[in-house]
């Protein structure tokens, strides 16, 4: 092992945590009578670097570190978490999540034994491990590529953050795993003015990788990204309001999937029967050209793991397949329920979180049309490029997502930008009017991160081009008026 | 209040050493913001409990200048070798940024200190006290409420309960160390009812407050939750159309949260906030008058002085529709040549922006229901969806559900619309204000109606 930073709880570490001492701790979690624990230590170290009017203006990093301890009895949860590792600490933690239960030992823990995991995330020097001057040098490239690109450029920030995340899971199963997860952001930022008409641009990207990502998409890339869209909105005409046909670009899009469908799927809301998917599996949810895959195996991408935060190994969960509801997204205490095995969704913001069912890399696969035949198919509708982020109501599937980059298609040609576009509709409704797929799959290296009851967690997101046939398009231009 | 008075002082006595330690390092300027608290959170669900949690955490955050070149660290780590950490890395990365000549602490003679604190109230012993099975029962009994209430709600996304203690301290080598602390309970109902064509509504209420004995009762909170809930059943799309829009006091906070971020110094000196250049000119319709108060007895953002050390005070940010100033902290301030208002907000990890503190838009003096009576034919926005708002340019677009009015009164309930028209005019178009204004939230704002927007539905 190489570098600055290392979690206390590992190899060498300076409160090692080994099978004895997760023994010790589940045993003392589970006393009370609980029927299942685990323990899930935690050890995140971040940076980030701002570069502002031409000068780094500040430079940050942030240590934080844990234990969180979960008991359950039936489907009661106990939760604590400490910040240091000392034994009287940690066996605090667990004694105060072992309250849940009332009564007296009535399972012992198995005896618990470390896991082989893969490793998605090909990396041969942590970001964290370079020196500064690195990533210096790299927002002001971009600062500079987008100074260069138009004069009517007046304000660039660029930012750069870094972390690496060390877990280490021990459940009463007899699971233990670890995983290290770095993790890296690119982010900027521009304002062009013309006359007295001002509009913002951005653009940004990374993953579960290291300063290599730059090799692909360089800095001026993105810088170039970011004042194309200011100086494409400067010249942005209101938006139509109304229902029409919506053509969603390849790539970010994946983010109306996310949203739409996907949080719909996530196990506890079916388990508790709140979704508008529950209990529909095997039938048909969305049009039959449209399979949904979570794929937490994407090689390096934002929301890749090799392991959960319950120690588990996901894989590629098939969704919808087909149009066909196959499956939902489980955790430990949903697939319980749902008798079957958890497919590795259980995850969690930090140590001081309990886990649940969650996205990793939610994605739309190709389909067979050609992109412009896609577009050339609508006489009046929307091209949706950018997005800036969406939500929904899990209840009933209606979503709302705001455009940063969109354009009007007229007579099956992509022609004037337009500002502050709203898609608006209904996730099992926009599935079944999905009516063309291109095969221009992409997944997106966008900076996506999912709120969930309070948590956040990095996620990845894919689709192709796609046409969704009637959809609100929420303008300010009455048609016809 | 005598163990929370030790339990402050051992904060910044902790604040001191670090700051001495970072001057000694090599900082010229050292500020240390240390962070402790404790929580207890339960939820139940149909009935049963779903989780207890509680624990306890403290954090460190430092912020340092060489020369005038800036750096912040933070950590959880409090032994001795996180806080070498924290002090190595804060002068490794200062080393690194470049000299800011607009950073700095504000002048000596513009910090607070302790005799010129207002006591705010925010601290309840009590809240401290609650006991789980306590916490649980009150928020089973806010769930029960909403089931007994209307055999409609059939389903729960749960109930629950939460107290909290937090402290705070600042330490600065600039000469000033004071310390914070409050408490807040808060309890929330989430009932679900059954649609047509499959659909589900979610519903929810909640309370929340500084003091125990300001906390609604868990039946109010749970009957409240239900009648919201209910309340969306067969939600309708609407043709698209131009109508007056009414945000009730909900949907108004949302409005003025964007507002409030656009007031900020740091987006008025980066000129992303379309309120740039507007000093002294109208940004609202003359019924409009907002303040920042952070001298709110009780209320969420209340806070005797900044996150830099100034006296709190009472800012007035609009009055009678004319922006009178924007809200900065010493940074901001001096890049737009002005005095700070005394909005400084450092974070955990140690960065400073302005930010508002209780910012409140001034009631009128018609009810609610008079200003619904009062309208002919519009939209009675509960909700919003979604993120359509660009700063830069004002331009508003969210999705909304709410009710129709029909002939002055609230029909039948909307959903899976938009509402979209740019915030200067939006705020320009406000043509009623109710007099309905409650201090449960930060930003706070009573109903109001906009005279027209662009509604997209069918």
């Amino acid at each position: 092992m190489t570098g600055r930073y290392h979690a206390p709880f590992a190899e060498h570490g300076s409160h090692t945590v080994d099978s004895n001492i997760a023994d010790r701790l589940l045993r003392i979690a589970l006393e009370k009578g609980g029927d299942y624990a685990d323990l899930f230590f935690e050890y995140s170290v971040s940076g980030s670097y701002v570069y502002d009017e031409q000068i780094l203006k500040s430079a940050r990093r942030a240590v934080s570190m844990g234990l969180g301890v979960r008991v359950m009895k039936g489907d009661a949860t106990g939760y604590a978490y400490c910040e240091d590792f000392s034994f009287e600490a940690m066996k605090q933690a667990a004694e105060t999540a072992a309250q849940i239960a009332a009564g007296a030992q009535t399972v012992a823990p198995h005896a618990v034994s470390m896991r082989d995991a893969p490793n998605r995330y090909p990396i041969s020097v942590e970001s964290l491990d370079v020196d500064g001057e690195a990533k210096k040098a790299i927002l002001e490239r971009a600062d500079r590529a987008a100074r260069a690109a138009d004069p009517r450029v007046i304000q660039v920030d660029a930012s750069f953050a870094e972390s690496v995340r060390e877990i280490l899971i021990a459940n009463s199963l007899g699971h233990m795993a670890r995983d290290r997860q770095p993790l890296i952001r690119f982010g900027i930022r521009v304002i062009a003015e013309d006359g007295a008409n001002r509009q913002s641009g951005s653009s940004g990207g990374g993953g579960r990788m290291g300063l290599e990502y730059f090799d692909d998409k360089t800095p001026e890339w993105h810088a170039e990204q970011a004042v194309q869209q200011a100086l494409t909105m400067l010249d942005a005409r209101e938006a139509p309001a109304g229902e029409m046909d919506v053509v969603l670009g390849p790539g970010d899009s994946g983010i109306l999937l996310h949203e739409a469908v996907g949080h719909g799927l996530e196990a506890d809301f079916n388990r508790k029967k709140t979704s508008n998917y529950s209990d529909r599996i095997g039938e048909e949810v969305a049009s039959a050209l449209c399979t949904v895959v979570d794929d937490a195996s994407l090689q390096g991408s934002r929301g890749s793991i090799n392991v959960d935060d319950e120690g588990q190994l996901p894989t590629r969960s098939v969704l919808i397949e087909g149009g066909v509801l196959k499956g939902y997204m489980q955790d430990r205490q949903s697939a319980d329920f749902f008798g079957t095995a958890s497919d590795g969704h259980g995850r969690r913001q930090s140590f001081r979180s309990h886990p649940m069912p969650r996205m990793t890399n939610t994605m739309l696969l190709g389909g067979q049309e050609a992109p412009e035949d896609v577009i050339r198919s609508v006489t009046r509708g929307v091209y949706a490029k950018k997005f800036g982020g969406g939500q929904v109501d899990i209840s009933n599937g209606d979503f709302v997502f705001s455009l940063t980059e969109g354009y009007l298609i007229e007579d099956g040609r992509i022609t004037a930008p337009l500002k502050g576009v709203n898609l608006i509709g209904n996730g099992p409704d926009a599935m079944r009017n999905v009516v063309m797929l291109g095969h221009d799959f992409e997944a997106s290296d966008g900076i996506w991160t999912c709120g969930k009851e309070g948590q956040s967690v990095p996620v990845g997101v894919g689709c192709p081009t796609i046409k969704i046939a009637s959809m609100t398009v929420g303008g300010t231009q009455v048609a016809g008026g | 209040m005598s163990g929370a008075a030790e339990e402050s002082k051992a904060l910044v006595d902790l604040g001191r050493s670090v700051v001495e330690r970072a001057n000694e390092a090599g900082a010229d300027v050292a500020e240390a913001g240390v962070h402790s608290g404790s929580h207890l959170s339960v939820k139940v669900r149909m009935g049963e409990p779903e989780l207890v949690e509680e624990a306890g955490s403290r954090a460190l955050g430092l912020r340092v200048m060489v020369g005038q070149r800036v750096a912040s660290t933070y950590t959880s780590d409090l032994s001795e070798a996180g806080q070498r950490t924290l002090i190595e890395d804060a002068l490794q990365l200062a080393r690194l940024s470049e000299p800011d000549e607009f950073a700095g602490p504000p002048d000596r003679s513009e910090l607070s200190s302790q005799s010129q604190w207002e006591d705010l109230d925010t601290f309840d012993e009590g809240v401290s006290r609650i006991s789980a099975d306590e916490a649980l029962d009150r928020a089973m009994r806010g769930e029960r409420a909403a089931f007994d209430f209307d055999p409609r709600i059939a389903n729960s996304e749960g109930a629950s309960f939460t107290r909290a203690r937090g402290m705070s301290a600042l330490v600065t080598s600039g000469g000033f160390a004071g310390s914070d602390y409050g408490t807040y309970a808060s309890i929330v109902v989430n009932p679900v009812a059954d649609d047509e064509g499959g659909k589900k509504r979610s519903g929810y209420h909640w309370s929340a407050s500084r003091h125990y004995e300001d906390l609604e009762s868990s039946a109010a909170v749970g009957e409240e939750a239900a009648v919201r809930t209910i309340a969306q059943l067969g939600a309708k799309k609407l043709p698209t159309q131009e109508l007056p829009v009414i945000f009730d006091k909900d949907a108004a906070r949302s409005i003025l949260g964007l507002f409030a971020g656009c007031v900020l110094g740091g987006a008025i000196w980066r000129k992303s906030s379309y309120l740039v250049d507007r000093g002294n000119t109208r940004v609202a319709s003359d019924l409009v008058d907002i303040v920042d108060d952070p001298l709110l007895p009780r209320a969420p953002g209340s806070r005797a002085f900044d996150g830099e050390g100034l006296l709190s005070r009472r800012n007035i940010v609009v009055e009678g529709g004319v922006l009178k100033t924007y809200l900065t902290d010493t940074y901001s301030a001096r890049k737009l040549g002005v005095q700070s208002t005394g909005s400084a907000s450092r974070s955990p990890s140690g960065g400073i922006s302005p930010s508002a503190s209780n910012l409140v838009l001034k009631a009128g003096s018609q009810s609610r229901d008079e200003l619904v009576a009062d309208t002919k034919h519009g939209l009675y926005v509960t909700s919003m969806m979604g993120f359509g708002f660009n700063a830069v340019t004002g331009d508003f677009s969210r999705g909304a559900s709410g009710f129709l009015i029909k002939d002055g009164e609230l029909s039948h309930p909307v959903s899976e619309v938009t509402i979209s028209l740019n915030l200067d005019q939006l705020l320009q178009r406000i043509d009623a204000v109710a007099n309905d204004l409650d201090h449960r939230t930060a930003i706070a704002s009573p109903t109001f109606r906009v005279s027209s927007m662009t509604l997209a539905g069918s």
